[in-house]
């Protein structure tokens, strides 16, 4: 099976503390650390484990920059047999729908069984691969958290649903699922394997090579756009306990007394 | 403002989703003249109780009734819904798991534009709906435009907007099934399996001692397992332990997992996203322990410790267990 793992390359919030910059236009981006977006991160590794099971090779592509590039050298050492950066100043300041309609004149070019996406972005909303299936044809699933492939055709699924319940389906392959954190344990990927994969191509795609009108995506072709960042005023806001951890640990007591937690 | 406002609402054996109000309130905010109207799908007597219970807040509602309706399939929904809606509509539809599988792919069939997961909405400018969004588990927030002249579908959060009055009408109930026809899948529903119960139900502790990403590494629970046990208390969750395998799904609260009524919640090394804070009702009393000033925990808190969870809650436990010794 043929499987493409669309992935991104975000500001790593377990790293980071978001703040505002100094404008409020952006978030101050100046010594963030970033990585593949979490859920990417599963996708790919699911991608990896079907390919073990079931034969065929794992693609991983990402609509970006020359920086993004070093999200795909992390997944080509996890595994993945080819990565390709989509790239061009077309691209930039697309919405939801431009970044789909990138993927889409990926996917059209290339042909895979299977598409995987992770289930949504620290900075945007579970929006791409729901329209990109839509913009194929293809049948959609999102929050997958389990895949069993049941021949060439079709897959059995389960979605995440409320309560910890999960949505069991049969879909028809090619297919687009989003797929949820903790559906397998992704693999570690050391140093070492890094310095393997960082002489190999990565092939660039840009506007023409797939075949994309520059007017219907980036900038131009957005209709969704963010005017600035901010950061509400608070409600009440915790009251925060100052002192030594043990002075605080005694106040903590007597609070959690005074609402019958502690007996 | 011309655009008609519809929201799409899920129906369980004739009970419409918690959401009808909730969206409601939203289509007023997009324009305080709105008179939204209300769509429901589904099969048999359930769907006509279901738009019934509709109608006395919507004063039109349009019932969809089709077999292969039975349960909510996106895929199914969205075939209906492109072939009743008129074009440049603006679709109001709630943010849950139903929601993500329907809201993205419906705006490419509409041919209009979509906002995810949005909290807030400042009204229509010109041809742009503002609306509010957050980014980064709520660490920062944007003002966000969509162009609405040929239509938005946007997927709104689950409890970001409080129902309002004013709904209480004696509406009418429309009939849009012959638009439909023959609906085909390529997806097919099979059946839900439900979580397996847990060696504890945290649903009913009256305090819980949680952990998150903070706990950083497997043997660390250890930790929050002392603290618990000296306050007769239980170890809950955020999803990055479950999704890390090192607590079982049954212990994770959130809107995925659990949810829970404690009278004491500590969240430790939490930051507090929303849907881990769906899981928390009934008010509890929410003593947030993160190093990080700026997690969003801290708004919801009641009081908060800014400090590393790894080192206050061995203290914290030994100070309980002396308290304990004390009064026994």
């Amino acid at each position: 099976m043929d499987i493409l793992v669309c992935a991104r390359r975000v500001p790593d919030t377990a790293e980071n503390e978001i703040q505002l910059n100094r404008t409020g236009n952006d978030i101050e981006r100046d010594d963030l650390v970033y990585s593949i977006n979490e859920p990417d991160n599963y996708a790919v590794e699911e991608a990896l484990q079907i390919v073990a099971r079931s034969g065929g090779k794992v693609t991983v592509a990402t609509v970006g920059t020359d920086d993004d590039e070093e999200i795909l050298r992390r997944e080509m050492a996890m595994g993945a047999n080819q990565g390709v950066l989509l790239s061009d100043e077309a691209f930039s300041g697309s919405d939801g729908k431009g970044i789909a309609t990138v993927l889409k004149g990926f996917v059209q070019k290339e042909k895979f069984d299977l598409i995987l996406t992770g289930v949504q972005a620290e900075d945007a909303g579970a929006q791409v691969g729901g329209m990109l299936a839509a913009m194929l044809d293809y049948p959609f699933a999102s929050l997958v958290n389990s895949i069993e492939v049941l021949d060439g055709n079709r897959l059995k699924i389960s979605r995440e649903i409320e309560g910890g319940n999960r949505e069991m389906s049969e879909i028809d392959l090619p297919c687009v699922l989003s797929i949820q954190t903790g559906i397998n344990e992704p693999r570690y990927v050391g140093m070492r394997g890094i310095r393997q994969v960082a002489s190999l191509e990565i092939p660039t795609y840009g506007a023409p090579d797939l075949g994309i009108d520059p007017a219907s995506v980036g900038e131009a072709g957005a209709n969704v756009k963010r005017d600035d960042y901010f950061v509400p005023a608070l409600g009440k806001g915790a009251e925060i306990l100052q002192g030594t951890n043990e002075e605080i640990a005694d106040k903590l007591i007597e609070l959690m007394k005074a609402k019958g937690g502690l007996q | 403002m011309t655009a008609r406002i519809f929201v799409y609402i899920v129906q369980k054996g004739g009970v419409p989703d918690d959401s009808a109000a909730e969206l409601f309130a939203a289509a007023k905010k997009i324009d305080p003249a709105a008179c939204p109207t209300a769509i429901v799908a589904g099969s048999g007597a359930e769907l006509d109780v279901a738009c019934n219970v509709l109608s006395a807040f919507y004063a039109e509602v349009w019932k969809v009734a089709n077999d292969s309706l039975a349960y909510p399939n996106a895929e199914l929904v969205r075939q209906a819904l492109v072939k009743v809606l008129p074009p440049g509509g603006i679709v109001l539809v709630a943010h849950n798991h139903f929601g993500i599988d329907l809201g993205p792919g419906l705006s490419i069939k509409l041919n209009a534009a979509f906002v995810s997961d949005v909290v807030g909405i400042d009204g229509v400018e010109g041809t742009d709906l503002k609306v509010v969004r957050q980014e980064f588990g709520g660490a920062v927030s944007t003002h966000v435009r969509c162009k609405i002249v040929a239509g938005a579908v946007i997927n709104l959060r689950p409890g970001a907007f409080k129902p309002v009055e004013g709904g209480a009408t004696m509406g009418s109930v429309v009939d849009k099934s012959s638009l439909v026809g023959a609906l085909t899948a390529k997806r097919r529903y099979l059946t839900t399996v439900v979580a397996e119960a847990g060696d504890v139900d945290i649903t009913k502790e009256s305090v819980l001692v949680s952990i998150g990403r903070g706990i950083q590494e497997k043997d660390n629970i250890a930790i929050a397992q002392e603290l618990a046990e000296a306050m007769g208390a239980v170890v809950s969750c955020s999803r990055p332990v479950v999704d890390a395998k090192w607590l079982p799904k049954s212990r994770q609260v959130g809107s995925s997992g659990q949810t829970v009524k404690p009278k004491i919640y500590l969240a430790c090394g939490i930051s507090g996203s929303f849907q881990h804070l769906a899981g928390l009702k009934g008010s509890p009393f929410i003593v947030a322990i993160n190093k990080n000033p700026r997690a969003p925990i801290f708004q919801v808190a009641d009081v908060g410790v800014v400090t590393d969870m790894l080192e206050f809650i061995p203290e914290l436990t030994e100070r309980v267990r002396e308290m304990r010794k004390v009064s026994v």
